[in-house]
């Protein structure tokens, strides 16, 4: 049975429940066997700027949004005026009815780009400033418009409950956006009660209150606005089992998965999620039975401090990582290179973000890639990992560990805020095939005699000691060094040494399958390919299978590893392309001049996006079309978003 | 069979200046370590740059050579990974009140069981003489090109101040007492700081060894000259916080104690507090079996490579069904 998709936006003030709204919807949606892609857009703002929630609801899995809104839940008249023209003409928005004679241009928190722009539109199209007169107007090209008397449901909830204060209940506006929606949708009932339940499960007062403003506003859409919706949700049966989660969950659940024991950060976003949520879960749970795991996560007074803690722990034998965004990776730089040169297997979790400084705090971008694979001065091995989803999150997130001790080198995976900060179901994920390799490590039963840390092999990977162990004193320093970790400036061990370091790489390239290194999608033969890296991966995909319907012949590499970049495999891949399309979200076309640069291929299109919100599919689908059909620049720039 | 000296030796040329005060705080620190009785490879020295970042190379146990301002962050790490291990961190004052001074404050907050050491010579000495944020308003050594326009940190009451439990001055060519207050240090439950005066030979020429030994104020009837140092365990001094009720009382006489400086210069324990837990049990109250399972320690995959993690408590959150 193929079920309908649906397009649900929830928003608000920040701080009205935006985010708990769209956690009970998405719930209530996974619980009746229906995927979720939720992402998450919010203002570098505690409380009172707008923020939403874009949930696609499908019988698929999806990773990306479209541009489409079925049915706009808004607590404010604010979130109406942005997101007005995002509804599609059959869509719905539920709206407060006592909101409705709200002067748009007087909302006082709309910016003066936004305020500008929607006094055009207002004249353009000749209509009044109350919102209202948008309504209206959405409401001629066929959107319905779904006036709930909030205060009204409240009160009613309130003396239900016999609150006498309406402020005490007035933060449930958005579970009663929920009821009203479900009702719309026609939806199961009870799995938004599961969905409550879940969500408040400690909280048992506020289960029973928001259950009863469901429930109210469920009953008010089905007795006012029966059957004047077309959108319907049904539950459908499965037998797998699936997670809600987010991309920061899933990162912390690959270093616990990975054996990750020391985290260290200094709170940023939209990385510091991860952190918290690892220390709320320090105690692990392992097979080997109680009191055997535990992660130590430390708030550290920098992001300098955090990089370098991580490094102390991983040269006492300790699995460690620090997660950060583009500002504090900058701080670990120093950091960074001195992990380089004393070859600290460290784990750095970037979340990229728009920049650059402090650019767009809260908002997306893939501005970094560069940053990450030049950071640091002098020439120093690293690997650079970018997941393309949640689940590659969970195990990039694994992997890096094993990479990073194997390799004894830093490793930074790249994720991004669309990816983290976005949540979606999908099927459990499966770690059974995951293997921990720690690499070449000795133990005080194998040191006999004289240790050198930093012996020269051929591989140029020295059997490492961690700190502490008997028999295997040595040292670390940030100068250049000899053998044994101590100064050295002499010329013969300077060439040798930096050669020890480099050619680790050419090892990787040799022993780490292609298959760890890119995701090919699509037609391996085909003449055209989109390459690109990161979040895009879920808009491509889709974009692809669509195209590859309408008879287009398309694939697309998915770079996974950045660095040392599978130079061989993409020069086989793409010389004897026709149209290579890159596809990221910066303006410059980062990861398409790095293939030029490896591979002498030149790109010949760029779809590039960089205004802080992650692409669509609907937008990839169509500026890949346009190249398809020859009618695109070299250079499209996508703007969707609000 | 009894630790000696020689045994924390390596055979790395000291290449520091002829008569430089770190000489003195080398044999000491390995005269320390070997009358404690610590193997050298539980112990694990960590250091920044600048004169100061040498030692380790030197000494014969675990060593790690960090960056300018970053020692303590490195040795944090390594502490709280593997707590059984040592960990003795030095570096010089630019090092830990300058560019390092963040984690010089917040490593007090935390506590952790570790010895820091600062080499405290009032001058930048690698990058040939600069001054350093102990240099004292006004004065101006012999390379620099105008006085100090900046009013020196004082180390000891920063230290006092940021939650150091342990906060001790020596004076570096007085090897017994500077070996005798580096055990304590070492043996001290929780941060223990030691602000060491080294006299730079080379480019501090105001606080030289002469200046401290009070070659410049003979006293008129003996015709001696007047140190101007002195102990604070000699004029009965109790830096020992007994009850936390006295905890504030003991902070603000040291901290008086430490604004002394000129002619009358006080060495010795300032502040001392084991009532004030460490890192390691705080963190204890949380996690019970830190200490015996210490993550640098423990198992994290079994004998099929597996991981030992187990998701299904994750998973049982997460699950949508």
């Amino acid at each position: 049975m193929a079920v309908e998709e649906i397009n649900w936006m929830s928003g608000g003030p920040q701080g009205s429940g935006v985010d708990t709204a769209a956690n009970i919807f998405g719930r209530a949606c996974g619980y009746g066997g229906l995927y979720v892609y939720g992402r998450r857009e919010y203002h570098s703002n505690i409380k009172g700027l707008h923020s939403y929630f874009h949930l696609r609801i499908s019988g698929n899995e999806v990773s990306a949004n479209v541009n489409d809104v079925d049915l706009l839940a808004a607590f404010d008249a604010e979130t109406v005026v942005r997101h007005i023209n995002e509804v599609v003409s059959d869509g719905g928005i539920i709206v407060d009815k006592d909101q409705v004679e709200t002067k748009v241009l007087s909302i006082p928190t709309l910016t003066y780009e936004l305020r500008s722009e929607l006094r055009q539109y207002l004249d353009k199209k000749g209509l009044g400033d109350s919102l209202s007169d948008l309504l209206a107007d959405a409401g001629k090209s066929g959107v319905h418009v779904f006036q709930v008397p909030y205060m009204d449901l409240l009160k009613q909830i309130a003396d239900k409950l016999k609150i006498e204060q309406l402020s005490k209940v007035t933060r449930m506006i958005n579970v009663l956006t929920i009821g009203i929606s479900f009702g719309l949708l026609d939806y199961d009932e009870s799995l938004v009660e599961k969905a409550i339940r879940t969500f408040f499960a400690e909280k048992p007062r506020i289960v029973d209150m928001n259950i009863l403003a469901v429930k109210t506003a469920y009953d008010y859409a089905k007795q006012n606005f029966q059957n004047n919706f077309g959108h319907k949700l049904q539950k459908i049966e499965i037998d797998e089992k699936r997670i809600f989660i987010s991309g920061n969950q899933a990162v912390a659940l690959g270093k616990v998965l990975g054996g990750c024991r020391v985290q260290t950060y200094y709170p940023i976003t939209p990385a510091a999620d991860e952190s918290e949520y690892l220390e709320a879960h320090e105690i692990l749970k392992t097979k080997l039975g109680e009191e055997r795991g535990a992660i130590i996560v430390m708030q550290t007074e920098d992001e300098i401090a955090a990089i370098n803690m991580a490094s102390g722990a991983a040269l006492a034998g300790a699995r460690a990582a620090t997660a950060t965004s583009g500002p504090g990776f900058s701080l670990m730089v120093e950091g960074l290179a001195w992990a380089g040169n004393s070859e600290v297997p460290v784990v750095i979790t970037y979340y990229q973000r728009g920049a650059p400084s402090t650019g767009l705090p809260t908002r997306h971008g893939q501005d970094d890639l560069r940053f990450a694979l030049h950071a640091g001065h002098g020439e120093f091995a690293r690997i650079v990992l970018a997941s393309g989803d949640i689940r590659e999150c969970f195990y990039d997130a694994a992997a890096a560990f094993n990479y990073a001790e194997k390799y004894q080198m830093p490793v930074i995976h790249l994720i991004d805020k669309a990816m983290g900060n976005s949540s979606q179901t999908c099927a459990l994920f499966d770690s059974s095939m995951f293997k921990i390799e720690r690499g070449n490590i000795l133990d005080e039963t194998q040191l006999i005699g004289e240790y050198k840390r930093f012996k020269f092999t051929e591989s140029g990977i020295s059997p490492r000691v961690f700190l502490g162990t008997k028999n295997g004193v040595h040292w670390y320093t940030g100068d250049e060094h000899n053998e044994f970790g101590h100064i050295s400036e002499e010329p013969a061990n300077r060439t040798l040494m930096v050669e020890k370091r480099m050619k680790k790489l050419d090892l990787i390239e040799k022993e780490v399958p292609i298959e760890e290194r890119i995701n090919f999608f699509g037609d391996k033969n085909a003449k055209n390919i989109i390459v690109s890296w990161g979040s895009p991966k879920g808009a491509i995909v889709e974009a692809l299978q669509k195209l590859t319907q309408e008879g287009f012949n398309l694939g697309f590499i998915q770079v996974r590893m950045m660095h040392p970049l599978p130079k061989e495999y993409l020069t086989d891949a793409l010389q004897n392309t026709e149209k290579i399309i890159d596809v990221e979200m910066n303006y410059s076309g980062q990861l398409g001049g790095i293939i030029r640069e490896k591979t002498g291929i030149p790109i010949g299109f760029h779809i590039l996006k960089w205004n802080g919100r992650p692409m669509t599919t609907t937008e990839v689908y169509e500026a890949v079309k346009l190249v398809l059909f020859n009618k695109a620049p070299k250079r499209q720039v996508l703007t969707y978003g609000s | 069979m009894a630790l000696k000296m020689s045994d924390f030796k390596t055979d790395v040329f000291v290449d520091w200046c002829p008569g430089c005060g770190n000489f003195g705080i080398l044999a000491s620190l390995q005269m320390a370590l070997a009358e404690l009785g610590l193997e050298p490879h539980r112990v694990v020295l960590v250091s920044g740059i600048g004169c100061s970042g040498k030692p380790p190379h030197f000494v014969k146990t675990y060593g790690v050579h960090t960056l300018h301002g970053r020692t303590l962050p490195f040795a944090q790490g390594i502490k709280i990974a593997n707590p059984e291990l040592e960990v003795i961190v030095m570096g010089g004052d630019g090092d830990g009140l300058g560019i390092g001074a963040g984690h010089f404050v917040n490593a007090g907050r935390r506590n952790i069981d570790m010895t820091y050491l600062i080499h405290n010579n009032a001058v930048y000495g690698l990058t040939k003489g600069q001054a350093s944020p102990t240099l004292r308003l006004g004065l101006r050594t012999k390379s620099l090109p105008k006085p100090n326009i900046n009013e020196a940190v004082n180390p000891i009451a920063l230290a006092i101040v940021s939650g150091y439990t342990f906060v001790a001055r020596v004076y570096a060519y007085d090897t017994k007492h500077l070996k005798e207050i580096i055990k304590q240090a070492i043996q001290h439950k929780g941060l223990a700081f030691v602000d060491i005066l080294q006299p730079c030979p080379t480019y501090n020429d105001i606080n030289t060894k002469d200046w401290y030994a009070g070659e410049d104020r003979k006293d008129p009837k003996t015709g001696k000259p007047m140190s101007r140092l002195y102990k604070l365990e000699e004029i009965g001094y109790d830096p020992l916080v007994k009850d936390l009720s006295e905890d504030i009382a003991k902070k603000l006489v040291a901290i008086e104690k430490a604004q002394e400086w000129g002619d009358e210069i006080p060495l010795g324990i300032f502040y001392k507090n084991e009532l004030v837990p460490t890192f390691e049990a705080r963190i204890s109250q949380r996690i019970p079996f830190y200490v015996a399972n210490a993550p640098a320690k423990q198992q994290i995959s079994d004998e099929t490579g597996a991981s030992v993690a187990d998701l299904s408590e994750f998973f049982e959150e997460l699950k949508m069904s």
